[in-house]
Formats: C-alpha cells, structure tokens, sequence
C-alpha cells in the first residue's frame, strides 16, 4: 500500500495500472512520489515525462503535469518544457530500451547538456511491453524473444555512458533497496542539472519467464544478491564482477547548468 | 507607421513568426532552412524568448511541442528531409492537441536530393505524411511579404485550433529578397489559445466546447494538472480503448477543422470570370504562372489564374466556383503530380485538368508555362 503522504499524487480514478502482478515499475513509481514529497514538490508544478513501454505508462498513474511521449524521445520533450518554464520540476521515467536504443541520442545530448532534469531508468533488461524483445542492457548469453539462442552483444553501462557524457549526478540501485531508490532519486531532484538514476528491476514476465526466473521474489533476491556496492566493488577483480550489479553514487559534481546559462545569456543580450 | 525592410524569405518567415508571439524554436540545421534558425537564434532571446539547437530533426519537433505544452508560442523549422524525421512527433501533436507551426522549405527529393534546389516534393508529405487520420492545415506563401503575413496566420490558426499548422515555402522563396511591409505590432490581429475557465479540481483537458469542437488548454505550470499522451484518449486525456469514445475523439478532431474551414482558406484569383483556361500554382510557381497569364491575356486568350494560399484544406468549393466558364485547369508543379490529383478531385470531371511537371531543381519560366496554355487554348 502507498504511503499516505503521496496519495495526492496517484489518480487513483485511472487504475487498475497495466503492470503484471508483481512488476517491480510500482516499487520504483512509489519511492519517486516519496522523493517528490519529501523535496516539497508541488504536483502542479512538477511534470512527469516518459517515453513509450511499461515504465512509461507511469506519468498516467501520477498526478502532476504528466506528459507521456513517444518511444525514445521523452528527454527531448522534457528539455523544451524545463528551458520554456525553467520553475517546472522534471522526472523523466524511461525503460532501458527507451533511454538507451531508440533514445541514445537524446539521453547522452541532454546528459552534455546538463540540463536540470532528473531521468529515472527502470531497467529490466528487456523490452516488456512489445513481448519480450532483447533491449541493449540484455545481459550476453540471455534469452529474448529476439534473441532466442541467447543474446551475444555486449551491453550498455548505462551510469558509465552518463558520465562519459557529462551528467552531474548519476546513481545506480535496485528494486530489492526502495529506501535507496528513493534517497537517490531525492538527490537527483535537488541536483541543479542532469541527474541520472538507474533502478535495476525485473520482467518476470518477459525475462524471468525466457531465463528461468519466473516468480518476482526470486527476481528481486536475484537482484539484491548480485548487488555490490560500489566501494567494495572498487576492490574486486573484474572476473568477479562480471555479473553483479554495481550500486551506489557514480557522479556528484557542480558543472554549469543549460537552462541556467540560457537565462544569463538573456541578460547579457538584454543588458 | 509600417516599416519598409528589404528581408531574405526565411528572413521574413522568422519575424513573421516573432510578431506572432512565438517566444521559443527548437531546430536542427538544414538547408534551405537554416536562416529561419540562424535568425530565432539572434532575435529571441531579445524578446526573453528561448532557442534551442537540438542533437536532431526529431528532437527539435520534441523540444517544440514540450515548449508549447508550458503556454509558449512555439516553432521548428526544416526542409524535405527533417520534415519526415519530424512525422511521428508531428502525429504527437495532431494527437495531443498540441499547437506548434512546423515550416518545411521544400528542397528536390527523395532523400538527400537537391539540398539547395528547389521542389514542391513535400506537398502530400504534408497533408498525409504522419501515420493515422489528421486535419492538416497548411499555408503556402508566393512571396517575401507573404512569409512574414502567413507566419502571423499560421500561429493564429495552431492556436485557434489547437493543433499544427506546417507552412511549405520552398528554396527560391527562402532565399529570394523581397520588399517587406512591416505593420506596426500593435495593427497586428493575434490569436491565443482558450485557457481553461474552470478551476483546476474540475478541468477536465480534452472536454470541448460544442460550439467550436476545441477544448480549453491548460499550460503546464498554471497550476492545472493533466495528462498529455500519443495514446488516442477520453476527455480526461487518459488511453481508452472503448469505441464511443475512440471515435468521439477522432471525429471531433477532424471536425473542429472541417466545420470552419471557410475561415481557414485563402485563396487569390486573378482575370478569372471568364477564363476559359485556369492557371493554377502555388508558392514560388504561382508567380510564373501569374506572369505567363497576364502574357497569354494580352495576347487576347481568355486565361485566368487561381493560387490556393492554403494548401490544406484543399479550396474544393472555391475552385469549383471558378469552373462555369472554364474548360481547362493548368496545373505546373515541381513534382511528378501531387496537387494535380486535389485538382482533379475537387473538379469532378468538369474539365480537363492538364498536369504541367517540372522536376530538374529548376523554377517554370513564364515562357513555358505561357506554351502549355497554348497548347490548350
């Protein structure tokens, strides 16, 4: 059940929600409301974007300004509404397909950028929604409706391909830590710019079914097993590290902000 | 007093746009387009207005529609092949209800083509270009003047009714420097969107008003909360699957167009009462065709001349007004037959339509078109 401070924020008339019995999207959905809540976040004043799959059903569910795109292009909707209205908060929700196949582009430009926009990704290593799909986070050897002999590209790093591309705050957890989700996603808001916060979730459905991990405990034991945080990781062997989870806070850094440096650049042309 | 400038087409089209309010573009560059960017990029933040060069074509539409959902008169601009990237956002919001001005300065096509050459290729790519059912309002500017007056229009129309409004210039008239009559600000008509009369705990985003199909929009930000999605919706903007109310919402978008399309369509006749022969152009060709008519006149042929300024809705009923007299429409376009076929439609078999084609990057001279009536007289 949701607690009751963020019950102002769910449009309750709108569910039951599409997610599978067990999914893990509504954990994710409840520490964002959380996060909003406890930064003093209007809903009003907040505009939740995503763009298409299951995770980006969750805007529909919110009630705040909730804009829900098309596949792949939420950051670059989100990008014209935080410089049109630089007051409005903005969570981006996406799936790991959304964010980093069809929206790659938009995700490393509005991490160069470092516009002040917080991308929540749910990433359950698979395209849901479609059936099943292998996604660029499908882990090697993985089976996917389109990878049905297990999938052989390597896959996306998705903290490390934000870094690289200049986010200034970017966070990794899971599912099986909601209290972390939270207090990372709460960060990513308060930070004045790019923040990127990956939540390691699961598609029983889809993936657990395909690679024999149907039921959604197993799911998120599995992801609370392979979790290693980031200081003890730093002293393991890259063999060793090979199928866990990194977790923790990868980037907290101060750089200049877009929408920022456009509002200085009106004054300096309007004197 | 009006102001005389000596302004580039695309120039013109940016100012244009300007004056209409428009406080926010997100573009890609791409030629013959690029100066209507290069000139957003100078001129707005003046005007505490935003630009934007986004990562792509698709990005920019995005940034667009983003930037009008929080209340900004917002525009993107490009050319043949940024036009398709930006169709599926397009489609948003057609969807949506989202109004932006998307311009296309037409370039030859398919693909790369003739960057700096010009067509009028993407007639059918506007109407008909993103995928689904959509009322398209587009405007077709003949000359400078033109690009800044149907820039005001095109704005006045998106917000009236609450969707896109694209405007096809092409590369002669985005590059052509023309003689502008600016009005003064304060003589120019603009159009604002409906904004909710109710209070936020009773707006309900996609009820319309029976009197004119289009509901009130609520900017994100004005202290309303809403949910805007590609998914077709009910009147709360929520998905629906139900068929009343799927095909509620496709009729009445259909309809909020249909039903005032008389305010929508502007069209310029010229010599046309007893014309026999009917040029018909539009944009840079309408004014060779012009030319080659006021010719074919003083040599004593009964030829008139018909430009649809709006491009979409088609101007079925106003043609058709024009053919008591007429036995042949002369229709010179720079593409394989595109506007030749609405032509055909609206004329019902009344009279002979005669397809007039040039597709070398090259524009009509008037002796050529001059020659095909001719040819028909």
């Amino acid at each position: 059940m949701p607690r009751p401070e963020v019950m102002d924020w769910l449009r309750t008339r709108f569910f039951p929600h599409i997610w599978c019995p067990g999914c893990g999207h509504g954990i994710i959905m409840h520490a964002i409301l959380r996060s909003l809540v406890d930064t003093g976040k209007k809903p009003e004043e907040t505009v939740i974007a995503s763009g298409i799959g299951c995770s980006s059903r969750m805007p529909g569910y919110i009630d705040a300004c909730t804009v829900h795109t098309t596949h792949g292009r939420s950051l670059a909707f989100a990008t014209g509404i935080k410089l049109a209205n630089p007051e409005l908060t903005i969570v981006d929700v996406m799936g790991d397909g959304d964010c980093s196949a069809i929206g790659g582009n938009h995700f490393i430009h509005a991490a160069r950028r470092n516009i002040d926009i917080t991308a929540v990704i749910m990433n359950n290593n698979i395209y849901g929604m479609t059936g099943g799909q292998s996604s660029p986070t499908t882990p090697i050897g993985a089976k996917a409706s389109t990878a049905p002999y297990g999938a052989i590209e390597p896959n996306f790093n998705l903290c490390e391909l934000a870094a690289g591309a200049g986010a200034s705050y970017v966070a990794r957890s899971t599912v099986a830590q909601p209290n972390i989700c939270e207090k990372y996603i709460k960060k990513g808001i308060e930070n004045k710019g790019f923040s990127v916060v990956e939540i390691m979730t699961f598609c029983h459905t889809q993936f657990g079914r395909r690679n024999k991990i149907p039921k959604p405990v197993d799911n998120i034991n599995r992801l609370r097993d392979k979790s290693v945080p980031k200081a003890k990781a730093e002293k393991m062997a890259a063999e060793e590290l090979q199928d866990k989870i990194v977790t923790g806070e990868f980037v907290e850094k101060d750089t200049p902000e877009f929408v920022a440096e456009y509002e200085q650049l009106i004054e300096r042309v309007r004197g | 007093m009006p102001k005389t400038e000596f302004w580039q087409g695309n120039v013109a089209l940016a100012q244009g746009a300007l004056a209409a309010g428009c406080r926010f573009f997100g573009g890609y560059p791409i030629t013959p387009s690029s100066e209507i960017a290069e000139t957003m990029s100078k001129e707005l933040p003046k005007r505490d207005g935003r630009f934007i060069q986004m990562e792509d074509e698709i990005a920019s539409i995005a940034a667009t529609i983003g930037a009008s959902l929080t209340g900004k008169k917002s525009l993107t601009a490009t050319s043949g092949p940024g036009f398709s990237l930006k169709q599926e956002n397009l489609g948003l919001a057609y969807q949506a209800e989202v109004p932006i001005v998307v311009v296309d300065v037409m370039r030859g096509g398919p693909s790369t083509g003739l960057p700096t050459k010009i067509s009028q290729q993407d007639v059918m790519q506007a109407r008909w270009g993103t995928h689904g059912d959509h009322a398209t309002i587009a405007l077709c500017p003949s000359s400078v003047q033109e690009c800044y007056e149907l820039a005001i229009d095109a704005f006045n129309l998106a917000e009236r009714f609450r969707q896109p409004v694209i405007i096809l210039s092409d590369e002669v008239l985005g590059h052509m420097r023309e003689r502008v009559i600016v009005p003064e600000s304060d003589s120019i008509a603009l159009v604002d969107r409906k904004k909710p009369e109710v209070s936020p705990s009773d707006f309900v985003p996609y009820k319309a008003d029976p009197k004119d199909d289009i509901p009130a929009m609520a900017g994100f930000g004005d202290g309303y909360r809403w949910h805007v999605t590609g998914l077709t919706h009910n009147e709360w903007g929520f998905p629906t699957n139900k068929a009343p109310e799927i095909e509620q919402k496709m009729l009445r978008v259909m309809r909020k167009v249909e039903r005032f399309r008389d305010d929508i369509i502007k069209y310029d006749t010229e010599s046309i009462e007893d014309a026999e022969v009917i040029v018909l152009g539009y944009g840079s060709v309408a004014r060779t065709g012009l030319s080659a008519v006021r010719e074919a006149r003083a040599a004593g042929h009964k030829v008139g001349y018909f430009r649809p300024v709006t491009l979409w809705p088609f101007p079925d009923k106003e043609l058709q007004a024009q053919l008591d007299t007429a036995k042949t429409v002369i229709v010179p376009e720079l593409n394989c037959g595109q506007m030749v076929h609405e032509v055909e439609r609206a004329s019902c078999g009344r009279v002979e339509v005669v397809q007039q084609t040039l597709v070398n990057g090259e524009l009509f001279k008037p002796s050529e078109i001059l020659e095909k009536i001719k040819e028909v007289v």
